[in-house]
């Protein structure tokens, strides 16, 4: 049986720089990605083609969908730049395991037969980075709009305990400084969220299917096939509407 | 018991309890989301995307235990 580790098995090296197969595919993909849409943004004709009208269907689908979460022009024309890179490249790495014949091709290294291809999103180091990514953005956001005092007030809200005059308003206060300490716990279980929603939908998807590969290859395996599939398209959707809701929730003024 | 055993043990009481909640709480989201549709039927197509996405939040949690008793077993 040829349950995926944990780790992405590494191909070769450059000069010292381990390349893994979920890094290799990465720059592919990413690549193949950012030359279609230059080439159909240098070639754009009135009277769409085939692949400019698919693009033009899916940004301006996405274009519509931020914008009705944000409900502001400005805010949706600086986030949809991250919101679109995100969700298209998760979407693209998702379902390109699902092209045939993937598994079957091996090649041999130092440490064995090693597979060439795996899925891009199987690599916690790679969801890590893309969920970091989002992560700093939602800070950036909350600092931008709030200012950096406003950011930290955030965090340690001390505003009621120093105007309190009676005791309860003092308990009032630390119960403020309180929870303001669990929104620093917040920040961080946001990335473990995030990250881990990700990982665990595409890792477990693979181990699945080659557990029931191994268990009954006939007929057996299509519906955990079309559960991978459907997990694939939607976790890159969720992914990119929660950074999208997270951003938005902190570009809102705070109140005092 | 040793270590092996404690091991297969401890995977599937992760998976196991972890998958409980993910089970009713999507339950629930499926009839409340059913049950609009039901009222206004010409709403199903802005619904049923909302669905889905709230039921891939909802089922975080049984994929973090899933990954807990995966990483238990192969590692």
């Amino acid at each position: 049986m040829n349950i995926p580790s944990l780790s992405p098995e590494i191909l070769f090296y450059l000069g010292s720089l381990p390349i893994s197969n979920a890094f290799f595919w990465s720059i592919v993909l990413s690549s193949i990605i950012i030359f279609i849409v230059l080439y159909i943004s240098f070639t754009k004709k009135e009277i769409p083609g085939r692949i400019q009208s698919l693009l033009e269907l899916f940004l301006e689908g996405l274009y519509g969908f931020t914008n009705s979460v944000t409900q502001d022009k400005k805010r949706t024309r600086i986030l949809f730049p991250l919101i679109a890179a995100l969700f298209l490249f998760i979407f693209i790495c998702n379902i390109f395991p699902f092209l045939p014949g993937q598994s079957a091709l091996q090649i041999k290294t130092q440490e064995g037969f090693v597979p060439i291809f795996r899925s891009v999103m199987s690599d916690y180091g790679m969801v890590l980075v893309l969920t970091l990514i989002a992560v700093i953005g939602i800070q950036i956001a909350t600092l931008a709009v709030n200012g950096p005092i406003g950011y930290l007030g955030k965090f340690i809200n001390i505003k009621k305990v120093l105007k309190a005059k009676t005791i309860g308003d003092f308990a009032y206060g630390l119960l403020d400084v309180f929870l303001g300490l669990m929104e620093i716990v917040g920040e961080f279980a946001k990335v473990l969220s995030l990250s881990f929603r990700l990982f665990g939908n595409i890792f477990a998807g693979e181990v699945l299917t080659a557990v029931m590969l191994f268990l009954m290859p006939f007929f057996a395996p299509l519906p955990f096939l079309f559960l991978g599939l459907l997990s694939a398209i939607i976790q890159a959707f969720v992914f990119a509407t929660l950074t999208l809701v997270f951003i938005n929730m902190g570009s809102e003024k705070i109140e005092s | 018991m040793e270590g092996e055993s404690l091991k297969h043990l401890a995977a599937g009481l992760a998976i196991g309890l972890g998958a409980l909640g993910p089970g009713i709480g999507e339950g629930l989201i499926a009839s409340k989301a059913l049950a609009a549709i039901g009222r206004n039927p010409e709403a199903a197509d802005k619904i049923s995307p909302l669905m889905f996405a709230a039921m891939a939040i909802a089922e975080s949690t049984g994929i973090y235990a899933l990954v807990v008793a995966l990483i238990i077993l192969f590692s």
